[in-house]
């Protein structure tokens, strides 16, 4: 056999390795390699300018005495009562919602079969995730302001805000239940256990990572809202909070649930559209930064945490 | 050796079940905390329809009205129009405009982190995306406040002329007054809505299974041709989920919009120009109306709107996955 | 105890001697004879038949299992042999479009009647699994689960019944300093088995299910697993499927024989003492699989 024979094809001489493949593929295949690396570097890149942006902005304004001080018309006021509003409507809202995440969960996990009404328990949750927050928070209005008659209130608030998240908390838990494996199911009920046994002592505990995770995951979408709360908590500018008040029927006291509770995302909105003062810019930089700074640490922290109990829990 | 079975009470195997076990009470909590988002959904739907038609039922306006392009709420004015054409239109197309700079972007970002990038890329970006997530919407208002609007309307202040050789001048578009446009409402919109469509695309790309992309492979194609000839296709129905909900999101965006979108309640003539969304009015106008009034109640009619962009979403989403699982 | 087996080493940890009840039975009936002696039949089947939704997993089986006995399942992959197990203690339950025809009785009663309690049933039937599947608690925690969860919580008594379960699953010497410190994860492949027999032994069974025990497990675990399950016949009815027939020769009295139909429905194909069914069966499908022609 000669060369030539061994190499050729029955149609002519056979191509080589090299240069089979057509140009203007290769050089498509390229740009879209690069045109996809130039997408994760944009998304870093804008996320880096935002950081900068706003630590560069808020350097001459967030100090300790911002954070503790009442806001103020005239000199460059501070944001404690709206900063305790956040934390307290974040508060009472995990307090409701989290208990009823959880339990929903259990259910949609552990007990719920393929039929119509987990069908549309699924729709429900698919329907109000998907309603703008702002209907939600008009929603409350009708509800909570108006025909309960509470007027601005934090628990109007929380409740509204319970609402739109129930379903991500509900769906959350749902998915740290379901990644407990089956095995420890099986063996718990292999042994006499009943089915709710099974799932308090065995499911649940080691569902705890992911439960924590979903927590704190739900806990930075909860602080940082402004739409729902627009419409059911207020947005007056708050006066001076006296934290020695406890009698929670007072309005004025500022542990009392049934008080206007305008927080510092609706306070950022309320500047921007109401306030005047040579100061307004800078004091929203400095709020706009520590709600950054918040929501940073719950969605970071919710990773990390999460990791390091998952890796405890089945440590050996 | 000690009887072991001295450490329990011994049941037959046909002991009737205890109260406790015929009730079942764990389940029944369970069942009522999961069920109570039916019971959520059902009294948002009634109120918000119920007060949504008021202005039909109780001010007697009638419902072709609010497809007019005038919007004259003022009832001291003598050609009082609940028009709301100018916001319907404007939410349609500062969504488009939201959707189209963000989806190519979103999907190849998608794309890179499931097919292109090593492990410590997607260990940078992914919380990368997280924290974008996380950043709330009045923080986008204010830095496309502060930020983008200004750019926007120092940098292309003069109008911009597009003329070719021979035909002259092919379109004008005027140019920013103030930055406050429709399309800074669609620039903030689109970096909201990035995240969204990215995890859900991304999701639906690690769905497909690997054996389709060896298969490609195996015949001598590129990447490129694999993604474009098998995965895309593959991911179509996951892809066009991330885009509804990407819209739904971008629809139903209310501070954000509001801050940055110029607030002129006009039908939307070009993209430089100030418009105002369902959204915005909404937002705007509530908390100066007296409840009752019919410029309240057209507010409230606009919300119902709002409502049913959102629930035909649900059932968008559901229809185009409906095929799949089917298939 | 009945080897059969001179090779079986001797336990390093000799267990405390197991019996239940007062009466000594002084020779176990040996191997090699079948007498049915029906007051002594601990299981039985009557015509039970398994099907997942349209396909048949195992059709139509009826079988008595003696008191104090080792019945080995073995067959080729696919004959129904662990699904058939899973009847004992209804696990089959568990598994969605899973449905049992026929009898399935416990000690006459038939454990298929809707008022049966499952979880008493499970107590009385425990079941071993093919992996090792330690709850990640204390390895005291484990021991402790299926009595806590029936209501015992004193200290004292629950101290002892761990102690006696640990020690009769031959692990008391292994773990008796770490019971409350020591996950159950921690242990080797082989320690995790016997933890979970242990495990099972403290919710004082009758019967004990075990399905591949010694599968997942390293030969030296595996001899010692076949070890204890010789020890545990002693007070306890042992079924157990394996796909290694020299452990089925090894270790059990009587071995019965599966095998899939060209519908892929699994059936019993022959059953008698394992002396007997490894030397002459009487069917041909049972000599052409011990011989090794097939599966």
């Amino acid at each position: 056999m000669t060369a030539a024979s061994r190499t050729d094809g029955p149609s002519g001489p056979k191509p080589g390795l090299k240069g089979t493949a057509s140009r203007s593929s290769i050089l498509a295949d390229r740009a879209a390699t690069v045109a996809m690396w130039g997408t994760g570097v944009l998304v870093l890149l804008i996320l880096g300018a935002i950081i900068a942006h706003f630590a560069i902005a808020a350097w001459g304004v967030v100090s300790p005495s911002f954070l503790v001080s009442d806001p103020s018309e005239t000199a460059l006021g501070g944001i404690l009562p709206v900063l305790w509003n956040s934390i307290y409507i974040l508060v009472l809202t995990m307090l409701i919602a989290v208990p009823i995440g959880i339990l929903g969960g259990i259910y949609m996990s552990e007990y719920a079969g393929e039929n119509a009404i987990t069908n549309v328990i699924r729709l429900a949750e698919e329907s109000i995730s998907s309603v703008p927050s702002i209907v939600v928070g008009l929603f409350g209005l009708i509800l909570f302001v108006d025909d309960f008659h509470w007027g601005f209130s934090a628990l109007g608030g929380s409740l509204a805000l319970t609402f739109f998240n129930l379903p991500l908390m509900t769906r959350l838990a749902e998915q740290a239940l379901r990644a407990v494996p089956q095995e420890e199911r099986t063996a718990s009920l292999a042994l006499g256990a009943t089915k709710w046994q099974t799932i308090r002592h065995v499911v649940l505990p080691l569902s705890i990572p992911g439960l924590i995770t979903g927590i704190i995951l739900t806990a930075g979408r909860v602080f940082g809202e402004a739409a729902v709360l627009l419409f059911t908590a207020g947005l007056g500018t708050p006066p001076h909070y006296d934290f020695t008040n406890f009698d929670l029927t007072n309005p004025a006291s500022p542990w009392s649930p049934f008080r206007a509770a305008t927080t510092l995302s609706v306070y950022i909105y309320k500047l921007n559209s109401e306030g005047l003062g040579a100061f307004k810019n800078q004091i929203i930089d400095g709020s706009a930064a520590i709600l950054i700074s918040i929501v940073l640490i719950f969605n970071l922290g919710a990773r990390f945490l999460g990791r390091v109990l998952s890796r405890r829990l089945t440590s050996t | 050796m000690a009887q072991l079975t001295g450490a329990y009470p011994v049941a037959g195997l046909r002991a009737r079940p205890g109260l406790r076990e015929r009730i079942d009470l764990p389940k029944r909590v369970v069942f009522a905390a999961a069920a109570s988002m039916i019971f959520i959904v059902a009294l948002l739907l009634a109120f918000i329809a119920w007060q949504g038609i008021q202005l039909f039922v109780k001010d007697g306006v009638p419902v072709g009205q609010i497809f007019s392009a005038t919007w004259q709420p003022d009832s001291t004015s003598p050609n009082v129009t609940f028009g709301l054409l100018p916001f319907m239109a404007a939410t349609v197309l500062v969504t488009a405009g939201a959707l189209l700079i963000s989806t190519p972007l979103s999907v190849g970002l998608a794309l890179f982190l499931s097919e292109v990038a090593p492990q410590w890329a997607r260990a940078i970006v992914q919380p990368a995306l997280e924290i974008f997530v996380g950043i709330p919407s009045v923080v986008w208002g204010w830095l496309g406040i502060t930020v983008l609007v200004p750019f926007l309307g120092q940098t292309f202040h003069d109008d911009i002329v597009l003329s070719l050789p021979v035909v002259g001048t092919v379109l004008t578009i005027p140019g920013f007054l103030t930055g406050f446009s429709w399309l800074a409402g669609s620039l903030v919109l689109s970096i909201m809505i990035v995240p969204t469509i990215t995890s859900v695309s991304f999701d639906a790309f690690r769905a497909v299974p690997q054996e389709l992309r060896t298969g490609s492979l195996a015949l001598g194609t590129t990447r490129w041709q694999t993604i474009r000839h098998v995965l895309l296709p593959s991911a179509l129905s996951g892809v066009l989920t991330a885009v509804v909900l990407g819209m739904t999101r971008a629809a139903g965006e209310a501070l954000a919009v509001q801050m940055v979108i110029g607030n002129s309640p006009t039908m939307p003539a070009a993209i430089t120009q100030p418009v105002t969304t369902l959204t915005s009015q909404i937002t705007l106008d509530m908390g100066n109306t007296v409840f009752g009034e019919p410029w309240q109640d057209a507010l409230w009619t606009m919300s119902l709107v709002l409502l049913i962009i959102s629930i035909t979403s649900v059932v968008l989403v559901r229809l185009i996955n409906r095929r799949r699982m089917g298939a | 105890m009945n080897t059969g087996d001179e090779m079986t080493p001797v336990a390093i940890n000799p267990a405390p001697p197991v019996v239940r009840r007062i009466e000594v039975t002084s020779s176990h009936a040996g191997a090699d004879e079948f007498a049915a002696r029906p007051d002594a039949v601990k299981l039985a089947t009557d015509h039970v038949s398994i099907t997942y939704g349209q396909k048949v997993a195992v059709r139509d089986v009826s079988m008595t299992v003696q008191d104090r006995s080792i019945l080995a399942l073995i067959g080729p992959s696919g004959s129904g042999k662990s699904t058939f197990l899973r009847c004992f203690n209804r696990m089959n339950d568990l598994i969605p479009g899973a449905r049992v025809q026929g009898e399935v009785r416990l000690d006459d009663e038939n454990v298929m009647e809707t008022d049966v309690s499952v979880v008493e049933l499970r107590r009385r039937v425990g079941m071993v699994f093919q992996r090792p599947n330690p709850f990640p608690m204390s390895i005291y925690e484990n021991v402790a689960y299926g009595p806590r969860r029936r209501g015992q919580n004193d200290r004292r008594a629950l101290d002892e019944l761990v102690e006696t379960s640990i020690r009769r699953a031959a692990l008391w010497d292994e773990v008796k300093d770490d019971l409350r410190r020591k996950s159950g994860l921690a242990l080797s492949g082989g320690q995790q088995q016997r933890l979970c027999i242990a495990r099972v032994l403290a919710t004082d069974p009758e019967v004990i299910l075990m399905d591949e025990p010694a599968s997942a497990l390293d030969p030296v675990s595996t001899l010692r697993i076949e070890e204890l399950m010789r020890e545990l016949r002693e007070a306890y009815t042992i079924v157990i499927v394996t796909h290694n027939m020299q452990q089925a020769a090894r270790v059990s009295d009587i071995t019965a024989f599966f095998t899939m139909a060209d519908d892929r429905a699994g059936y019993l194909v022959e059953m008698g003492p394992t002396g007997q069914i490894f030397t002459r069966p009487n069917e041909r499908l049972t000599e052409d699989y011990i011989s090794g022609r097939f599966g």
